[in-house]
């Protein structure tokens, strides 16, 4: 599974995108997260307030409760400020 | 006819503006709406940095463009997003709305800048006294997108 971050998150990460091997109870995004966080500090820094991440998974924008079953790309980011 | 681009060049919106209203099909109204580099006296910028998500921001953009034109039933609708290093002045964004009557023209721009703010993947990093900055979320965009809801 690939996983991207992007803006703040990539920076303070230094890097914007890694592939992971999650294991097979992991079913949502939300556990995805908790997975990652507890693997590595400096994502548990960036996690550290959910309320201020959005994910997509293949590029959809969905909720932390959504399933990634079957997901190829999983990505992390900060409210967006385009426009 | 939907039309949605992503590019870093800058373009030039009287240009596209033009372009847009070629053929129009015996439409009444065109609106169109150009997002500048904001750079104020107090609030002055050096440069914008606009990061984007390219497969998300190309597939999203489309979607809204679908919605907006079936929802507010317009004759042609383009969507214009610049990405990378942009400077004080420059266009950022250009919506062109085309239809019969004007209020169908004005809501569906009105519609997809407001939902574009919030719902496509681009973040701005901005310049200002050699220092960079993300630029936060505003609240008032998210309201501004929920007004639409139905």
């Amino acid at each position: 599974m690939k996983i991207l971050y992007f803006a703040w998150l990539r920076e303070r990460l230094n890097r914007g995108e890694e592939t992971i091997d999650p294991p097979a109870d992991i079913a949502t995004v939300s556990d995805l997260m908790d997975w990652l966080a507890a693997s590595d500090e400096g994502i548990d820094l960036v996690f550290e307030n959910r309320d201020l991440i959005r994910v997509a998974v293949d590029d959809e924008l969905v909720e932390h409760d959504e399933t990634i079953a079957g997901a190829e790309t999983v990505a992390f980011f900060p409210p967006m400020t385009g426009g | 006819m939907l039309t949605v681009r992503l590019q870093a060049e800058i373009f030039d919106a009287g240009t596209e503006t033009n372009t847009f209203l070629r053929d129009c099909g015996g439409a009444g109204a065109a609106v169109t709406f150009t997002g500048l580099v904001r750079s104020l006296p107090g609030q002055a910028i050096e440069a914008l940095e606009l990061e984007h998500y390219p497969a998300m921001a190309q597939k999203a953009l489309t979607a809204l463009g679908e919605k907006a034109m079936d929802r507010f039933g317009l004759m042609r609708l383009t969507i214009i997003h610049r990405f990378g290093r942009l400077l004080p002045e420059e266009p950022i964004v250009q919506v062109m709305a085309l239809s019969a009557h004007r209020q169908a023209a004005f809501d569906g721009a009105n519609f997809v800048m407001d939902v574009l703010k919030t719902d496509a993947p681009f973040w701005k990093k901005e310049t200002a006294g050699g220092k960079e900055d993300w630029v936060g979320a505003k609240s008032e965009d998210d309201f501004a997108r929920d007004r639409w809801q139905k």
